[in-house]
């Protein structure tokens, strides 16, 4: 009788037990830029992933529990990210860990990770891992398994399909995290082309006018230039590209900042010519048929909250990081950092923005950045860019829509 | 790269236009901090207030934005006396005002921005008015008049209240302010209320500076504070309470970074303004026009 009795009390123990954890909720925590440079694209990230919280959700959550979000404002600022992940860790006791946006918050946060094992789900972050080689490190953004230089191949390779064959090239970025790998990976790609580079500089990011810096361009009177900038100095060298009148034969590269409404409809006309990247245009709804489900959920939100109201670039990608932890979570039914990060290596994910499979190093196996020209953009409108008909997607080829016009100033007339 | 007339003469234009845009940041700061002794480290965050109301006012009603901020010019004053009254009242009149009146002006800063980002989110904002993308060219010159509005506008300013602090009874107070105080009561005149005044004249020539900066630029709450080293340097350079000096200074610094970026490489730009600054300290400890 005795003995029944501690079996029963254990039993109950242990249900009571299993059934208040059934009711926590499963707590994921990042850090976000929601003010600060990149405070625009922070929020919009933040949406996206509330709206697959609210999806989630829903549905009853996963693994029988509600999804939860700790997060925290990093400012932008790389020297608040370890504090905000140690504590989401050790005080918030979170189950899971995603990153915020951007390279410059994602690698403070990698030795913490590192550390804790934790399998660690990043936002567009730029060839992080190739000095830390973290095998539970996976990023959402489609630049390719070497980031780097995947992410100028399309760019370099439309000016190269140029005929005559461009034969010099001018680079420049501004001295940040992001531009510089950008750079680093346009270095290795003019090496293997066989470009050669007239000019290469960086400038401070708090630069006013850059029209020096294009004149300076001019002077070496470069085939292609290539750029790698954040959203106040892609506008900034735009502007000064304009108005020194920039000849060349391709411009761009790598501009962040074009993909987002405010930009374009700052910048309108200004646009036309650039080669750049972009992540989603309507040119290519329908390699992505369940995206405009998202894209209609996101944009109501987003104009209510004063974030990018198109939300092509990145919000997609956010979701899809969350699907792919989602879908990782319920195959293995686990919380287990070893068996998701090697189910995420070993599985191919469906998301909204397609396909993912990860290579050995985190990054998708197979790039998928577009390389587009913008071009016929009259006026200041955002009407114009919610639909089809200002982007030529030049690369890759599965996707192409059209050729490139050159030289840069002939999109002008 | 090969050196033309062309190229050196634009590095020239381009230094110019972009110094007249520095000194409108900075002469606010060369009158707080130059002639009041007041810190105020919040300098920046009024420009962007400037930067925003001037936004705000173009959105709705197309008015140019700088047009916009020479009228909004007597409520930034009004705004300046009203912060000056209270940073008097609780730090300046009990002696409180060197560690205390800067936590003061930094929660200033901080207050400014969050109020900026609730209401306006976090989007960079840039106007487009009817001449930001027209470039005037004269021979192998170029003048963009997105930059040369903000810098004639600017000169007016700077060469205005250079010759109203010069040549007013008002003025000659101010300076005095910086002087002796004491003096100054003897010969009933109200230091505070000097000091309130020419606060408040130092908020009008940020909020117009704001105009000015988006003109140029996109702005989001928390540019300012990248501003905040140059219009230090600025003043320093020029010398602390000079409105000659800080234009002169500011002159310098936009000649500086135009032609180490144009010839040597934009990354060198701080080096040069702040090695220049250096220089100018050690040869003038005073700054170049600082008594």
């Amino acid at each position: 009788m005795k003995r029944l009795t501690v079996w029963l009390s254990a039993t109950i123990a242990l249900v009571l037990a299993a059934s208040a954890q059934a009711q926590q909720p499963l707590k994921i925590g990042f850090g976000m830029s929601l003010t600060g440079p990149l405070a625009g694209n922070g929020k919009a990230a933040l949406i996206s992933m509330e709206i697959w919280k609210d999806d989630v959700n829903a549905k009853g959550g996963i693994l029988g529990r509600k999804v939860e979000f700790v997060y925290y404002d990093d400012q932008t600022n790389p020297s608040t990210v370890p504090s905000i992940y140690n504590k989401l860790l050790d005080v918030d006791k979170v189950d899971l860990v995603v990153s915020g946006y951007g390279t410059n918050v994602i690698a403070p946060a990698m030795p913490i990770m590192m550390q804790r094992n934790m399998v660690f789900m990043s936002l567009f972050g730029l060839n992080v891992n190739s000095k830390f080689s973290y095998d539970r490190y996976f990023q959402i953004m489609p630049a390719g398994p070497e980031p780097a230089i995947d992410w100028s191949v399309g760019f370099f390779d439309v000016a190269t399909s140029l005929n005559p064959k461009p034969q010099t090239v001018a680079l420049v970025g501004a001295d940040a995290e992001y531009p510089s790998l950008a750079l680093e990976g346009a270095r290795a790609n003019v090496k293997r082309l066989g470009l050669k580079v007239v000019y290469d500089k960086s400038y401070p990011p708090n630069t006013v006018d850059f029209s020096p810096i294009v004149r300076a361009i001019q002077a070496t009177n470069p085939d292609i230039v290539f750029l790698a900038s954040y959203p106040p100095d892609s506008a900034g060298m735009v502007r000064a590209v304009n108005e020194v009148g920039l000849k060349t034969r391709i411009f761009g590269g790598g501009l962040v900042g074009p993909q987002f409404a405010s930009l374009r409809t700052q910048l309108g006309p200004l646009l036309n010519g650039i080669v750049n990247f972009e992540s989603y245009t309507p040119e290519v709804a329908s390699k992505y048929p369940f995206l405009d489900q998202f894209l209609a959920k996101y944009q109501g939100r987003a104009i209510k909250e004063g974030v990018d109201p198109l939300g092509f670039y990145l919000p997609p990608y956010a979701y899809a990081m969350m699907q792919v932890l989602e879908q990782a979570i319920k195959a293995t039914g686990s919380l287990d950092q070893g068996q998701l990060a090697e189910y995420m290596h070993k599985y191919e994910f469906d998301t909204f923005v397609g396909k993912v499979r990860f290579a050995k190093n985190g990054e998708w196996s197979i790039p998928r950045m577009l390389t587009v020209q913008y071009h016929g953009v009259a006026g200041n409108d955002l009407e114009q860019w919610m639909k089809a008909g200002n982007v030529t997607v030049l690369y890759p080829a599965s996707y192409k829509t059209g050729d490139v016009k050159a030289p840069y100033q002939d999109n002008k007339k | 790269m090969e050196i033309s007339t062309a190229l050196v003469l634009n590095a020239i234009v381009a230094g110019l236009l972009l110094g007249g845009f520095y000194a409108a940041v900075s002469v606010g700061i060369s009158i707080s901090f130059g002639m009041l002794d007041v810190v105020n480290i919040a300098h920046p965050a009024f420009i962007i207030l400037g930067s925003y109301v001037a936004y705000t006012v173009h959105e709705r009603f197309g008015i140019d934005p700088i047009a916009v901020s020479l009228v909004a010019s007597p409520l930034y004053f009004l705004l300046g006396m009203a912060i000056y009254r209270i940073y008097y009242l609780c730090f300046e009149r009990r002696g409180q005002e060197s560690l205390r009146g800067l936590a003061f002006f930094f929660g200033i800063l901080f207050i400014t921005e969050v109020t900026l980002l609730l209401i306006f989110g976090v989007d960079y904002r840039l106007v487009e008015t009817s001449y930001s993308s027209t470039t005037l060219r004269l021979g192998v010159v170029d003048f963009p008049l997105r930059l040369v509005v903000p810098f004639a506008v600017s000169m007016a300013m700077v060469v205005g209240l250079q010759l109203f602090l010069a040549r007013t009874f008002f003025g000659r107070a101010v300076l005095a302010v910086a002087q002796d105080q004491l003096a100054l009561r003897l010969m009933a005149i109200d230091p505070v209320r000097i000091k309130e005044y020419a606060f408040a004249l130092s908020i009008a020539t940020a909020g117009v500076a704001g105009a000015f900066l988006i003109v140029i630029q996109p702005v989001q709450p928390a540019i300012g504070r990248e501003y905040i080293g140059l219009v230090f340097a600025v003043c320093v350079l020029g010398g602390l309470g000079s409105i000659w000096g800080t234009l002169l200074g500011a002159l310098i610094l936009g000649l500086a970074e135009s032609f180490t970026s144009t010839f040597f490489g934009p990354s060198w730009a701080p080096a040069v303004s702040f090695g220049t600054l250096l220089l100018a300290l050690a040869f003038k400890p005073s700054g170049l026009l600082g008594r």
